[in-house]
């Protein structure tokens, strides 16, 4: 990694061909064969910015809010309810957290099992963007500067003081496929798992996804600009479980779910499209997110990186029967993302039917969408101010 | 001479739920059948959903001795369907969908909908996460997505 480059390009002066519309940008999807064709040191002459896509269900993901203060008696707001959704509240008199796997009040929850899950805070956030009012209740137990016990009222987007996506644990690198071993159907965050490996579902986009391009965080950290939910949005760390070290391959790409981002942006720039609330069957809700990282070409070895293809990238099989809930550390082996995507892999002895998680076709459009905002001048690039360590 | 194959959404009403119907039915008319799907309701009404087999004419024979019987029939074609512009293509509902009439096409990365193939079971309308996947019923689409569709 540390041999001399031949190519040395710096954010700034990719900037200043973004700004003049001089740019070269390219997606995850064409850099393969960019660098195929050309070999990593023209590519890295020629292409200045690859841009990366995925669109999938991240569970850590939430909306911070302001409400504003109602007509006087003021409130300190300890109990917050979005659409009968429960949203945190242990913070200042009129700011609360809202998770995107909380489901609504009465939700049935598991009790009629699998339990549906039809709403949650994924959704409320979908609704907010849809341009829908939601319902905000909120209960005080008054003090002396915040007499007020109780609040309601509708709430349009534009109503909040600021309605920020703040997402603790987005975007993972790599992610285990999930087959089940025991002889029951069961419901996961995977989705259903037939008995006996009947199939084998997994996530991420692949080549196309964010941490594959960059597997050593060399320009991804606080301070990324990035495509969030179809707006402007922002990387502010490493997510919670970033795990630095993983077991990588040759080429340095991880074996497990390892490196992840923490991410936000103004919800008030974002779209429905690409922030989708989602009900997985007997699981839970959650939040479909669209995150699309764009990776500078500074030298050839960033082009070498964001060349990978679908083949290069290892998926562990992880049996989520027995292993996952036990907490058993163990794989089945590594099936490459190429291999998920033909529609079946060998496990073991047997013929498994794949079923992906991630929208393939949102996660290409998330990438040339921000590939069309980098060429037309409107995106240039933040440069990370801490890096995210990993090695 | 050509086969024709039908599939059939069947309500038996309680007085002809305990008669052997699509046994007759295949007898006498000669066809082949595949049963999809079958339930009692407490209330001893049939549902069944039926695959018949064979040429035009003995498929056309099928369907008006299932009418005489009583037999209510609704083209399954009509029970399920897809908000376009809510689906995701992300493949979730491949994973439970009895006879692959829901499958990712290999190229384009977009889950084909095969109306043909499509048994009418319901298993997509509770999977699907974004609930794009909505069973019609005689009241009106089921599934609380109708509106903003």
């Amino acid at each position: 990694m540390n041999k001399p480059k031949m190519v040395k390009k710096t954010i700034r002066e990719i900037n200043d061909r973004i700004s003049k519309g001089q740019a070269v940008v390219l997606t995850a999807r064409e850099m393969i064969d960019a660098v195929k064709s050309m070999g990593k040191v023209v590519a890295a002459r020629e292409v200045d910015v690859v841009t990366t896509g995925t669109f999938s269900p991240m569970c850590s993901s939430g909306l911070l809010f302001n409400m504003g203060q109602p007509e006087p008696p003021l409130i300190k707001a300890s109990k917050v309810w979005l659409n009968d959704v429960p949203a945190y509240g242990g913070l200042a008199a009129v700011d609360a957290f809202l998770g995107a796997t909380e489901p609504s009040e009465d939700d049935p929850l598991n009790k009629v099992y699998p339990g549906r899950f039809n709403y949650g805070g994924g959704h409320v956030i979908e609704d907010l963007l849809k341009g829908e009012k939601v319902h905000l209740r909120a209960l005080g137990y008054g003090t002396d500067c915040y007499p007020r016990r109780t609040m309601e009222r509708d709430y349009a987007l534009e109503d909040f003081r600021s309605a920020e996506l703040l997402n603790p644990r987005n975007a993972y690198q790599n992610y285990n496929c999930a087959v089940n071993f025991s002889d029951k159907l069961i419901y996961t965050y995977m989705g259903p798992l037939k008995p006996r490996c009947a199939n084998a579902n997994y996530a991420t986009s692949g080549a196309l996804s964010p941490l594959f391009n960059d597997p050593f965080f060399r320009t991804i950290g606080l301070g990324t600009k990035i495509f969030l939910g179809g707006g402007i949005g922002w990387v502010i760390g490493a997510g919670t479980q970033h795990n630095p070290k993983p077991l990588r391959t040759e080429r340095g790409l991880p074996l497990t779910p390892s490196g992840t981002l923490m991410v936000k942006g103004d919800l008030k720039g974002m779209q429905s499209r690409y922030l989708r609330g989602v009900s997985f069957l007997g699981y839970g809700c959650s939040l479909s997110v669209g995150i699309g990282v764009p990776i500078p070409i500074l030298d050839e070895e960033m082009a070498w990186f964001t060349g990978v293809s679908d083949g290069d990238i290892m998926i562990p099989v992880v049996d989520y029967g027995h292993d996952y809930p036990n907490g058993v550390a163990r794989n089945h082996g590594h099936v490459s993302y190429a291999d998920l995507r033909s529609g079946a892999i060998r496990v073991g002895e047997r013929e498994t039917a794949t079923v992906p998680l991630t929208s393939y076709t949102l996660s290409l459009e998330i990438a040339q969408t921000l590939k069309q905002w980098i060429e037309s001048g409107t995106f240039t690039l933040g440069e990370a101010q801490e890096h995210i360590f990993s090695e | 001479m050509s086969k024709t194959k039908e599939t059939l959404c069947l309500t038996f009403p309680p007085e002809v739920s305990g008669q052997p119907v699509v046994c007759n039915l295949v007898r006498i008319n000669d066809l082949d059948f595949n049963i999809l799907k079958a339930r009692i309701s407490p209330k001893q009404e049939g549902q069944m959903t039926l695959e018949i087999i064979g040429d035009r004419k003995q498929c056309r024979a099928g369907m008006r001795y299932l009418k005489e019987l009583g037999v209510k029939i609704t083209p399954v074609a009509q029970k399920i369907q897809r908000i376009e512009d809510s689906c995701v293509h992300c493949g979730l509902c491949t994973a439970l969908c009895p006879t692959k009439a829901l499958r990712m096409d290999l190229n384009s990365r977009e889950v084909l909908f095969l109306r043909e193939k499509c048994s009418a079971c319901g298993l997509c309308t509770s999977l699907c996460p974004v609930r794009a996947m909505v069973l019609e019923t005689e009241n009106g689409i089921w599934e609380a997505i109708a509106e903003g569709a």
